[in-house]
């Protein structure tokens, strides 16, 4: 297990894959992803492909462990039902969740 | 049929330079807009489809009157989405919150609804898109990735884009990146910070000490060395119209509207050296509207509730992700948007325990979890209205094909006709 801090976004795959439908499989592929920088996956003896478990104070989803350009000690999920398991509902007052910056843990399945 | 001059109802850009082919009434090609813009045209649902009550299809007039009951019924319905559908149809949506007591609240506050409370705090300077493409020579784009999000801004109205004082695009503009991590937009830049996660709101103090020429005694602040900071402020006091574009890096991140609050200090402050302004990168196609309509209808841009008869405002008690979380809406209307899919699931639960009801083009998430199901035309495809573009200039939506499915305006006017009377 490792700790890392979890960054949601979109992506420009997850924006054309609405158009398919929420319920494709184009959608649940683009969603459905975790990303890791190359010295934290190579650190953990993780490999791209692989299913991995991420879990935050609020929530955890399984998902496809994926390389991506991004500094150590940080994910990335993309926007959709994934991202929102992580995330809490608890909002200080804005409306807004924390989506970004939150800390997170990544366990090998 | 060839129509050109079309709007765009994607996204926040709304570009209105689409070219679309009809033929036999069904779009055959799209040119000039990005891959989100042709997957909407192109997938756009205009055929007819029934609405459904508990999952069986019904007659307009049965679902339209189920409507009316659950939010009679209702003590605390719950207004949401508004920012994919038309601005005839939000102030619809409004006035049927009115009627109801309902509390009414849209997308804008899980995406710029910090911004909206920052600027309350500090106003805003800001400018039209054409003034960025036209003067625009340093652009800055704040925890937001356009290469992604927005996948032609770069090219219609600021980093590549030929205008009158910037005749040859690219060349004529600095364009720098504030960001957590390297991005498709990050590699386009001549300049790119990498801040630490959380650490916007230090960066930004530390912009606004060195503007007033302040002695800092640290080398480094959030990730980023003080001489590239220095150096992103000499570029900032020298240029002749600067803007700061930002995005849900700045607004979903901690401290979230006093990032914002921060953010248009310091452009404020930049007015004594130069002219700089600020902008959101607006995401759905009409959220802008969707701020303008609650405004000039109620005085308020998000989390307005009508119980006690006139509109209050206040985020955190009547923003649509607590209003749920707490368990307070005991039934929702959901007009355009799909918060099964973009909510905490805390948040989205509260949806499949209380009657909700679907308008929507799609069969999103939402309507998977849905009572009733009203399938709706697609404006800017097979309806007609207006959408407030990212800088809130509003554009005309055409009409380009002909469907079967009535408007979100339309329904709602249905829905306030039948719900006036169960109330009296």
């Amino acid at each position: 297990m490792s700790e890392f801090i979890l960054i949601t976004g979109r992506t420009s795959k997850q924006g054309t894959a609405l158009h398919k439908g929420k319920e494709s499989a184009e959608y649940r592929r683009a969603t459905g992803y975790v990303e890791l920088g190359r010295a934290d996956r190579e650190r953990l003896g993780l490999e791209a492909g692989q299913r991995v478990r991420v879990r935050t104070l609020f929530g955890e989803a399984e998902l496809e462990l994926q390389e991506g350009d991004l500094p150590q000690g940080m994910i990335f999920v993309p926007l959709g039902p994934a991202a929102n398991a992580l995330i809490g509902a608890e909002t200080q007052g804005t409306g807004m969740p924390d989506s970004k910056g939150l800390e997170a843990e990544v366990e090998t399945l | 049929m060839k129509i050109e001059n079309v709007v765009c109802p994607f996204c926040g850009c709304l570009c209105d330079d689409i070219v679309v082919e009809v033929e036999n009434n069904r779009i055959t090609a799209v040119k000039k807009a990005c891959a989100n813009g042709r997957g909407l045209f192109l997938n756009a649902h205009t055929q007819a489809a029934q609405p459904t009550v508990d999952g069986r299809e019904v007659e307009w007039p049965q679902a339209i009157d189920v409507t009316a009951r659950i939010l009679a019924e209702s003590d605390n319905p719950l207004i949401y989405g508004l920012s994919s559908t038309a601005s005839e149809a939000q102030r619809k949506a409004i006035g049927l919150a009115d009627l109801l007591g309902a509390t009414i609240d849209s997308t804008s506050s899980v995406c710029h609804g910090p911004t909206t409370i920052g600027i309350q705090n500090q106003g805003e300077p800001t400018c039209t898109l054409g003034e960025v493409k036209h003067r625009a020579d340093l652009l800055i784009f704040w925890g937001c990735n356009p290469a992604a999000a927005h996948q032609r801004h770069f090219s219609r109205y600021s980093a590549l884009a030929r205008g009158k004082l910037t005749p040859q695009g690219r060349k004529d503009r600095t364009v720098v990146v504030v960001d957590v991590r390297p991005t498709v937009s990050s590699r386009k830049a001549d300049v790119f910070l990498q801040v630490r996660p959380g650490c916007d709101f230090e960066v930004l103090s530390t912009l606004r000490a060195l503007l007033k020429d302040e002695i800092l005694d640290v080398d480094e602040v959030g990730g980023v060395s003080v001489a590239q900071l220095r150096d992103l402020v000499e570029r900032m006091k020298n240029c002749r119209l600067g803007v700061i574009f930002f995005g849900m890096g700045v607004t979903q991140t901690g401290g979230k509207h006093l990032n914002v609050a921060e953010l248009i200090a310091l452009v404020a402050e930049l007015n004594a050296h130069t002219r700089f302004v600020t902008m959101p990168m607006r995401g759905h196609g009409n959220v802008a509207g969707a701020d303008s309509t609650l405004t000039w209808q109620t005085g308020y841009p998000f989390a307005v509730n009508f119980a006690r008869g006139y509109p209050q405002y206040n985020p955190g008690e009547f923003t649509a992700v607590d209003v749920l979380a707490r368990g307070e809406a005991d039934a929702a209307l959901i007009i355009a948007s799909d918060p099964v899919a973009h909510f905490p699931r805390q948040a989205a639960q509260r949806l499949s325990q209380i009657p909700t009801i679907v308008l929507d083009p799609e069969v999103n998430l939402t309507a998977r979890v849905a009572r009733v199901v009203l399938p709706t035309a697609t404006y800017g495809v097979s309806a007609a209205g207006t959408a407030y573009r990212m800088d809130n200039v509003p554009l005309p939506l055409k009409k380009l094909v002909d469907s079967p499915r009535p408007t979100d305006e339309e329904v709602l006017s249905k829905i306030i006709a039948c719900v006036r009377p169960q109330l009296t």
